[in-house]
């Protein structure tokens, strides 16, 4: 595997406070990293950082070897998809919402049409494509996000907890989809989340994040297994 | 009841005086929105420092009374104001100048209102999926398009309805700058309350039916939810 981001001496801050201090992280291609840890200790801020949505005080972050100052930042962004906590589907159909992505980049619309439908089907949301997007489930709406991504075939996929908002049955099968779909693309991805079973099904690694820094990462099992301090243990519930 | 029909719709000096307000007015609520749609997302999405200041602003434009702009107006468009050499006092361009003073305020407050109920990820969310800025921009109008409708619609409403500034800046000149609302004024003070009811008629017809076509495009959309 080779490195698709890189992170090196990373320092964040919002609101006059400093949010993030990464020394390093590498996330490399094909892999599932999931940044764990409690509410409030900067996973997201990590992920808009990443996401070229948040500008960095210091450092230096790389993709794909090269710094992100060489690369446009709406350049940068059109090979990433983001997927948040809550759906944030426009007031257009199903199929509109999906193709949004696809339309900010000009594609046709037979292409359009056919990489929707295509994803539409694979989620399972084929029969509401007509439906506006205001009309649709929890589940159902976070289906149409996770389409409204993968159509636009991300080399890298950020999701900011995307089944905290669901209920116990519909974030399992959702999990299972994923899990398929990140597997079948071999999509690099992301996930924010602050749920142990979460991570331990969907990532190959886990990096557990305290007060804005790093402190561990490594395999689930692993740092299930061993955590490296009593705060990553208690975050962790052992 | 017929006879009053047969007045209104024979008189070709109604036509002229609706013809002018419509153009006037209509005119004015266009300038306005392409002053009012830029500058109310500028307020609502950036941050900047003097935005609560300029939003406070703003927001007083939006109770602005006609007769002060009407005096502002006049003072600068006179013969001897700055803008005097331009001969615009008496002429529909200032009463248009006027109105877009009176309606801007209105649609960029409004505007800026719309934007602002949206859900502020939905920002992140569209950069996210590789919109640039002006994209996301356009994604945001669409998305906030009934309460834009009702921003055009209030701007249209504040102009159309005003007297004050276009009897002071338009001067109220038969053939070139009566509007409605001013021959309304002029017929009432001549006692002819028949004429100055059939242009009061005219003036909440048009009104009417502009609003309806607008509504029922928002409402269509409202529908369609």
């Amino acid at each position: 595997m080779s490195a698709l981001l890189e992170i090196r001496d990373l320092t964040v801050r919002r609101d006059k406070r400093q949010v993030l201090a990464i020394n390093a992280l590498t996330v490399e291609k094909g892999e599932i990293l999931a940044v764990i840890g409690p509410n409030g200790t900067g996973k997201s801020s990590l992920l808009l950082t990443l996401a070229r949505l948040l500008q960095p005080e210091k450092g230096e972050i790389l993709w794909q070897g090269r710094p992100f100052k060489d690369y446009q930042a709406l350049a940068y962004r059109r090979h990433i998809a983001l997927v948040l906590q809550e759906p944030l589907l426009l007031d257009v159909t199903v199929f509109e919402n999906v193709a949004i992505g696809l339309r900010y980049r000009g594609i046709s619309s037979l292409e359009i049409k056919e990489s929707v439908n295509y994803w539409l089907t694979r989620m399972g949301i084929d029969a509401l494509s007509n439906r506006s997007g205001s009309q649709l489930s929890g589940g159902e709406a976070q289906r149409a996000s996770l389409a409204r991504a993968f159509v636009l075939n991300p080399e890298l996929l950020f999701l900011d907890e995307p089944f905290s908002a669901l209920d116990a049955p519909t974030r399992l099968r959702l999990m299972d989809d994923l899990k398929s779909i990140l597997t079948e693309t071999g999509t690099t991805a992301i996930l924010i989340t602050h749920d142990l079973k979460e991570a331990g099904k969907l990532a190959s690694r886990v990096a557990v994040m305290l007060d804005g820094q790093i402190v561990q990462i490594g395999t689930p099992q692993d740092v299930f297994a061993n955590p490296a301090s009593p705060e990553v243990a208690t975050f962790l519930g052992l | 009841m017929f006879s009053f029909l047969q007045t209104l719709f024979s008189d070709p000096d109604v036509w002229a005086v609706t013809l002018l307000s419509l153009k006037v007015s209509g005119l004015a609520t266009l300038i306005s929105l392409v002053i009012g749609l830029p500058f109310g997302t500028l307020l609502a999405l950036s941050k900047f420092p003097g935005r609560s200041f300029l939003m406070t602003v703003v927001n007083t434009g939006m109770a602005l009374p006609p007769v002060v702009v009407g005096l502002a107006v006049a003072m600068t468009l006179w013969r001897s104001g700055p803008l005097g050499d331009f001969h615009f006092i008496y002429t529909p361009v200032a009463i248009i100048i006027a109105q877009t003073i009176i309606a801007a305020p209105v649609v960029t407050g409004l505007t800026a209102a719309a934007l602002q109920q949206l859900d502020p990820r939905l920002q992140l969310q569209l950069l996210g999926l590789g919109a640039s800025r002006a994209q996301m921009i356009v994604t945001l109008w669409r998305e906030a398009r009934l309460p834009l409708l009702a921003a055009l619609m209030a701007g249209f409403g504040s102009v159309i309805s005003e007297v004050g500034a276009s009897m002071m800046v338009g001067g109220n000149i038969r053939g070139q700058t009566r509007v409605l609302t001013t021959a309304i004024v002029l017929e009432t003070n001549k006692g002819d309350f028949q004429r100055a009811m059939i242009l009061g008629a005219f003036l909440l017809i048009i009104t009417f039916l502009i609003n309806y076509a607008l509504t029922w495009i928002q409402q269509r959309g409202a529908r369609q939810r």
